[in-house]
């Protein structure tokens, strides 16, 4: 698997390739906790401002802008404030955090601190998915040589801030991803999602005010203090500020985490030249989805000669999103009927079951692309599924929902003759979709 | 996410009142996730927690959690509504060796069908099950965040990616 850096320097990526990059004295050595110290002599409205200036928008599929979503939080609130950092990496194609936390966890409690410095906070803690064991420990043992060290714990580095920061396992469960569900489950309640209004900015954890971002998101804060929130900007694009890491999985040569610049030209150079290309040099590119699982499957005529941007807009504008930047690649051996029921199947699983939407809706996607499966696929299946993801997609409490809905919807829109193999009229013999979709 | 953790509270057919007993080691281990969260707020741990019980006892079972509903002061039906939510919390005993296959879209077209046939053939058993002497349970589950470098499994905590089935062979070899 390949880690590296395109088109510009590797930033998030940097010390990947700097030798126990993940020890205090290496990160120090490398220009770590740096811009703590910058950041603890500059204002809170400074450092919102940069982080505004910036364009960082959240990492972890969202894309909510994070110098907003910061401003958000009453810092003349009597109650605690908390930073949650969100490391319960489940999208599917993602894997990009688990690099970050693995080799560069000083990162991360380095951007965690300068939030908590911001926002009046004094406990941090990262909510880690239960499989990354392995990230928990290398976690624990960076937070416990950063405590040592004086940067974590009272009076850091001196200063009137004292803050500290907690690791956290999950236990398995996909949604406890989406940042309300993942506070009730930091509560140690199951893994429900919680109404919004009241954001977790104003009431979050115990109530309190609550910054959850993501890995990648609080990574890049000390960056954005280093070099200033326009320069880091600059580095992307107006609105799309930046590097990003995006993950690519599937049929290509050279799978792995990339870091580019936000708007690197083009998606299709990149597939077809940075990752090696396709894996078997006879098949055709048929299928990407570009963001994780949960954002539309484009068909290679909306890639190849298009000229896609990969950042937010680009994805927007070619008929995708750029979500998490988990990149799932796939070859004309691929049947998209069957790619879209893995994922409606991985839907219904992860579906919390709060909302009857989402819910039975899930459930009843699953066993008509069963049906289908078993040969037994009608006509009229396409609409019925469309109908399903109708009453699911902007109907459910959550986002789960939409991502449950959006697959199916851009399959059948996108490979309608991957679905006509399968939707037989019985008296004809003819493969048809009907009424047309 | 694995098939073999049933979320039923009614899938159940083991009813005690026993209190399972930990060592001092472990209990410190507790107290240590405890004391990360507001004093108030000690139900946080639970999660954490049930993951230490299933660490030391296989399984949740009825002893594990009626300790902690005692340890952290909540109902028992607190500790169960939490437990039954997550899928990496094993509702009923698996084998030594829990053999979790990532059968989510990436791993699944890079090979996760053929990796699963060989693992169920060589034990003879099939995803969800447990072979009778208690060494190796297999279970399909939900992506785990290894697309890169697929397809993968998880033992225990143990990541396996790039795996082809001679690469499995050694492993399961491997495993005592």
């Amino acid at each position: 698997m390949e880690i590296r850096a395109i088109g510009c320097e590797p930033l998030s990526l940097k010390r990947v390739f700097i030798k126990d990059g993940h020890t205090l004295k290496v990160y120090r050595d490398t220009g770590g906790y740096v811009s703590l110290k910058k950041a603890l002599g500059m204002s809170q409205d400074e450092i919102i401002k940069q982080v505004k200036d910036s364009a960082l928008r959240g990492r972890g599929g969202a894309g909510f802008p994070t110098g907003m979503k910061w401003s958000f939080v009453p810092r003349d609130s009597p109650k605690p404030k908390y930073i949650v950092c969100n490391a319960d990496e489940s999208e599917p194609g993602s894997f990009k955090d688990r690099y970050l936390m693995e080799y560069d966890p000083h990162a991360l409690i380095e951007g965690m601190i300068i939030a908590g410095y911001t926002l009046g906070s004094n406990t941090g803690y990262i909510y880690t998915r239960g499989e990354y064991k392995y990230l928990i420990d290398i976690m624990d043992v960076a937070i416990a040589e950063a405590r040592e060290a004086g940067i974590l714990g009272r009076n850091i580095l001196g200063s009137d801030l004292s803050f500290d920061i907690h690791t956290h396992t999950g236990a398995g469960a996909y949604i406890c991803g989406e940042e309300t569900a993942l506070l009730s489950s930091l509560e140690g309640y199951r893994g429900h999602p919680r109404m919004k209004p009241p954001f977790p900015a104003v009431e979050g954890l115990y109530a309190s005010p609550t910054i959850v971002n993501n890995v990648e998101t609080f990574t890049s804060i000390p960056q954005i203090i280093e070099m200033g929130g326009i320069a880091w900007r600059d580095l992307g694009t107006e609105k799309s500020g930046g590097t990003k890491l995006w993950s690519i999985s599937g049929h290509v040569k050279k799978p792995g985490v990339y870091e580019l610049p936000m708007g690197y030209a083009d998606m299709e150079k990149f597939i077809m030249e940075d990752c090696g290309g396709m894996l078997r040099d006879d098949k055709k590119l048929k299928a990407v989805i570009p963001g994780g699982s949960s954002v539309y499957i484009m068909n290679a005529g909306q890639i190849i000669g298009k000229n896609v941007a990969l950042d937010y807009e680009g994805l927007v504008a070619a008929g995708s999103m750029l979500g998490t930047g988990g990149m799932m690649v796939m070859d004309e051996t691929v049947d998209v009927v069957e790619t879209t029921r893995n994922l409606s199947e991985f839907y219904k699983h992860e579906s919390c079951g709060w909302c009857t939407p989402c819910r039975e809706g899930t459930d009843w996607i699953v066993k008509i692309f069963n049906r289908i499966d078993a040969g037994g696929g009608r006509p009229e299946d396409a609409r019925l599924l469309l109908d399903i993801c109708d009453n699911i997609e902007g109907k459910s409490f959550c986002p789960l929902g939409d991502a449950a809905a959006w697959p199916v919807q851009s399959a059948i829109k996108q490979f309608p003759d991957d679905f006509r193999k399968w939707l037989v009229d019985k008296t004809t013999g003819n493969g048809v979709i009907s009424p047309n979709v | 996410m694995a098939a073999a953790t049933p979320t039923s509270y009614t899938d159940r057919v083991i009813y005690s009142e026993d209190v399972a007993e930990f060592s001092p080691a472990v209990i410190d281990e507790m107290k240590m996730h405890v004391a990360k969260y507001p004093p108030e707020r000690s139900r946080s741990a639970l999660i954490p927690l049930l993951m230490l019980v299933q660490r030391e006892r296989g399984w949740i079972d009825n002893p594990g959690v009626n300790f902690l509903a005692k340890f952290l002061d909540l109902e028992i039906t607190d500790v169960w509504e939490t437990a039954t939510f997550y899928s990496m919390l094993n509702m009923r005993p698996v084998g030594r060796h829990h053999l979790q296959i990532c059968k989510t879209l990436s791993c699944k077209i890079m090979g996760e069908p053929d990796i699963t046939d060989h693992i169920c053939s060589k034990l003879g058993i099939k995803p969800g099950e447990t072979t009778p002497d208690g060494k190796f349970t297999v279970s399909l589950v939900e992506c785990l965040g290894s697309c890169g470098t697929a397809p993968m499994m998880q033992i225990g905590f143990d990541y396996h990616e790039d795996l082809t089935t001679e690469k499995v062979d050694k492993i399961l070899d491997s495993l005592n």
